[in-house]
């Protein structure tokens, strides 16, 4: 990709965000929040019934919200978002998996929603404000998603198919979601094994319900999945990124 | 003081301009700390992503100058986080007036524990029996129902 702005290294002169920070594991979550906002914006217009499309645009500004709250905590939220390049950003691969059709779209949020709420609960019992406020913004989330996997599951043939087919291809982009974040506090302190003991409770007994089979396949593999947190992402993540980050990179400082 | 907190309370809410400021709860205080100077404002926001947070802000802002202050200054605050509970008694009339089914929750002040409802009545028949059809609606702090009495579709004000 060629921009005709000069580029404005993070972290070089002139920048507002410090190498170091980086690194803070506040980073990650803050990256899955943008990353699967813009995924989830990607429905507008697109979305099956007119209140979905209002609920995943909801859902988009919610997780948009997360993002620049983090974003500020850390830096400048317009240069983390737009001008670092893809293997700078920390976001687990299971956000920036393609939308696909609907089942895969509402596998993907019960996965990470469930694994989010749990995550802030965490931190807001460790006295994180971000995560105290957005635990319940969370909540519904992950209700919608719950309610769509049951229909869906439990729905027609054709629905069970889409759903199951999406429970199983998504399924080895959740292992990532439990490594430990190393760091300070609230983050580094995070009980990651009661959290995937959770998580893993939680969706079976959804999974479970809906009809659908719980995968045994394994939650990350050697060769690509489960690398997002290092920077490695899945290559549909670079599109999203070229799109995403276009019109800040093309006009440098525009607003209306 | 009380006088400016006043001011920057009865801004109407942007998204809900049948209630202010102080009674939808967002307002968290009005400062200044030198008599004549700049005024510090606190505000919540209702959901982390709420888009009406910087028109908020200008409106506060607007509000205070034209009252004769020479500076204003609006920060954003998280903790702690904004629940439904903190929508006045009188922005609940407001918003059932309006349309919009109030949060359920929320004692007004000095009236003893909080009485348990759990039906959500239609703000045009008043009927209990009403249904979800979205949890999510025209913004993220509503919830779309349907009432089964009189059809009517209405918002409901969703609890956090």
């Amino acid at each position: 990709m060629t921009h005709s702005q000069e580029a404005r290294p993070l972290g070089g002169a002139g920048s507002h965000t410090d190498a170091a920070e980086l690194d803070s594991p506040l980073l990650p979550l803050a990256d899955d929040a943008l990353v699967l906002s813009h995924r989830l914006g990607e429905w507008a217009g697109h979305a099956p019934v007119l209140e979905e499309e209002l609920a995943l645009a909801n859902i988009a500004l919610d997780l948009l919200g997360q993002a620049r709250v983090l974003y500020s905590e850390l830096g400048d939220e317009d240069e983390l978002a737009y001008l670092r390049e893809e293997r700078a950003f920390r976001n687990c691969q299971l956000v920036e998996q393609p939308n696909g059709d609907f089942a895969c779209t509402m596998i993907r949020q019960l996965y990470f929603s469930a694994y989010q709420e749990l995550l802030f609960g965490q931190l807001a019992e460790l006295g994180n404000p971000l995560a105290a406020k957005a635990v319940k913004e969370t909540e519904y989330h992950r209700d919608h998603a719950e309610h769509w996997t049951l229909r869906l599951g439990d729905g027609t043939e054709e629905s069970h198919t889409r759903a199951q087919r999406a429970t199983d291809a998504l399924w080895r982009y959740t292992g990532e979601l439990f490594e430990p974040l190393p760091g300070p506090a609230p983050v580094g302190a995070v009980d990651w094994g009661a959290l995937r003991a959770g998580w893993t409770e939680r969706i079976t007994r959804v999974l479970r319900a809906a009809t659908l089979t719980v995968p045994e396949s394994p939650q990350s593999g050697a060769w690509t999945a489960g690398a997002g947190r290092q920077g490695l992402h899945t290559e549909p993540f670079g599109r999203m990124l070229a799109e995403m980050q276009h019109l800040h990179r093309s006009h440098p400082g525009a607003s209306w | 003081m009380h006088d400016l907190t006043a001011v920057a309370g009865s801004v109407p809410d942007p998204e809900l301009p049948v209630v202010t400021l102080a009674e939808l709860g967002v307002l968290r205080s009005v400062r200044e700390p030198t008599p004549g100077g700049p005024v510090e404002v606190e505000l919540t926001p209702t959901y982390t992503g709420c888009p009406a947070i910087e028109a908020m802000a200008a409106d506060i802002e607007r509000a205070l100058l034209e009252h004769g202050v020479t500076e204003v200054s609006v920060r954003t605050v998280l903790a702690p986080p904004w629940s439904t509970d903190d929508i006045t008694s009188e922005g609940r009339r407001k918003l059932a007036d309006a349309g919009i089914a109030p949060p359920r929750g929320g004692a007004a002040p000095g009236s003893g524990p909080v009485p348990l409802t759990l039906a959500i009545h239609c703000p045009n028949c008043g009927s209990t029996e009403t249904s979800l059809i979205s949890r999510f609606s025209s913004t993220a702090c509503k919830a779309l129902r349907r009432c089964e009495a009189c059809r009517e579709p209405f918002d409901h004000f969703k609890e956090v």
